[in-house]
């Protein structure tokens, strides 16, 4: 099997889909679960949306060893950080924190990150980090290898003012079609909404999710599917 | 000019597996900057890509800047070290306000710094890629200059970067002229602005113009431009040739 080393100045594609949007009150992380080691999959249920502290979460995407070890440095930081301020850190300084460290080792990391959480001075707000360390506050922003198949997506059903039910449902959806089509994404889809009132964690496994094309319906057996059909289901 | 060198492809000569610090290559890049002198000061224009490869992906980013009270900064190349030679020129003015003398910074002394410090990065092998104009206005003093990521700078009385250069430098040598006003200016720019945009794969439909004169910095809300393609000959480019382009 031959593998090409194909223009080596194109940026990396990363195995993931992560996504980050803003609605009126807070935002909505949303993420795969599947890591991949080439083609195996390693891991087919992880949790690609890390808590920095109890309001601002991160996703990563990109090398699984580079972004575990940043949100472990930059959770450090931010504690000591919220005992020395003594009330909670606001998402601008954890999201600054995080790229110090991407834009300092941007020789060594491959990883894109999306930050999201809410404090009471600025409410809502996501920030990405892409590869390199540039930081972007955004209304919403698409991370990973599977974000590729989401910019006409977003482009096409992304709204400024959207209500908690509409950002959360939009997430669902854009990280099931990046799944659909993207090999290095899959497995569940993991939500995390952040908002005034807290942190709430959401599991969406396959069956709980719309069917695309040329996708069918899941069933347990062939037999299921003979003994209900019409009277020739096996065509030879 | 500086293309070998900024050309990512032909870095493999001076950059090895041993090295721990310095920029390859960029990731998330700015497109063409553009700038003229015009009668109260300096125009510059800029379109708000941050491309990530072939990719326009992202939309509103900022790519024109003040510095201090009597300049202003237009970057072109990777995004993130523009975003962090912003941080050295907030210091740069911070500690040259500290001074409290009366005393500030101008144009001339900010692109001077700004030479010193991308030439340096240069002959360290870790540069900070970018090409940055520099614009502005001290006392009656218009100034205009560039300097690129290996540290080239100059001033004319137009600059551009990147496809900037080859597209909209031949327009502005040929219609530049002292003390344009404010709106000759803004035409002459939107020009240049609208052939990149036909002719730059990176360029996208969005720009800021910004203005700096004695009385200080403007920088407009972002816009877009209209573009023509009802010419006959787009109508049916192949008649009598089917197969050509």
């Amino acid at each position: 099997m031959d593998v090409s080393a194909g223009d080596l100045n194109a940026p990396h594609s990363m195995g993931t889909t992560i996504i980050g949007v803003t609605y009126d009150g807070g935002v909505v992380l949303g993420a795969d679960s599947r890591t991949s080691t080439g083609m195996y999959v390693a891991n087919r249920a992880s949790d690609k949306i890390t808590k920095l502290t109890d309001n601002v979460y991160m996703c990563r995407s990109g090398s699984a060893a580079d972004s575990q070890i940043v949100s472990d440095y930059v959770r450090y930081f931010l504690h000591q950080h919220t005992i020395q301020l003594g009330q909670p850190s606001t998402v601008k300084v954890a999201a600054n924190l995080v790229r110090l460290l991407s834009y300092n080792n941007k020789n060594m990391l491959q990883t894109g990150l999306i930050i999201g959480g809410w404090d009471k001075y600025e409410g809502g707000k996501i920030y990405g980090i892409p590869l390199g360390g540039t930081i972007l506050e955004q209304p919403f922003a698409i991370g990973g290898s599977g974000s590729s198949y989401l910019y006409g997506f977003f482009d096409q059903a992304w709204k400024e003012g959207m209500t908690q039910e509409e950002a959360e449902q939009l997430v669902v959806k854009a990280v099931s079609l990046a799944i659909a089509r993207d090999g290095a994404s899959g497995g569940v889809v993991r939500t995390v909404t952040i908002n005034s009132e807290g942190v709430t964690r959401k599991f969406y496994p396959g069956d709980k999710l719309s069917l695309w094309h040329e996708e069918l319906e899941p069933q347990n057996s062939l037999l299921d599917i003979l003994s209900t059909g019409s009277p020739e289901p096996m065509v030879s | 000019m500086n293309s070998f060198d900024s050309n990512p492809a032909t870095n493999s000569l001076i950059s090895s597996e041993a090295d721990s610090q310095r920029t390859l290559y960029p990731y998330v890049t700015g497109t063409s900057v553009v700038g003229i002198k015009y009668k109260d000061g300096i125009l510059l224009a800029a379109d708000m890509g941050g491309s990530y490869g072939s990719t326009l992906r992202y939309k509103s980013v900022e790519r024109l800047k003040p510095v201090g009270k009597h300049s202003l900064i237009g970057a072109s190349g990777e995004i993130s070290d523009f975003q962090e030679i912003m941080r050295y020129l907030d210091d740069l003015i911070l500690s040259d306000n500290m001074w409290d003398d009366g005393n500030s910074l101008g144009p001339k002394e900010v692109h001077n710094y700004l030479t010193r410090v991308m030439y340096n990065r240069r002959n360290k092998f870790n540069p900070l890629w970018n090409s940055l104009v520099l614009g502005g206005v001290k006392n009656g003093q218009k100034y205009l200059g560039t300097v690129s990521m290996i540290g080239v700078h100059y001033e004319d009385n137009h600059v551009a970067t990147g496809f900037g250069n080859h597209l909209a430098r031949p327009l502005l040598r040929d219609e530049w002229r002292e003390n344009l006003t404010f709106e000759e200016g803004v035409i002459l720019l939107e020009k240049c602005m609208r052939v990149l945009l036909y002719r730059d794969r990176s360029a996208v439909n969005k720009l800021q113009i910004a203005k700096i004169t004695e009385e200080g910095v403007t920088i407009s809300p972002p816009y877009s431009l209209k573009t023509f393609w009802n010419f006959s000959a787009f109508e049916n480019p192949t008649h009598g040739a089917e197969g050509s382009w």
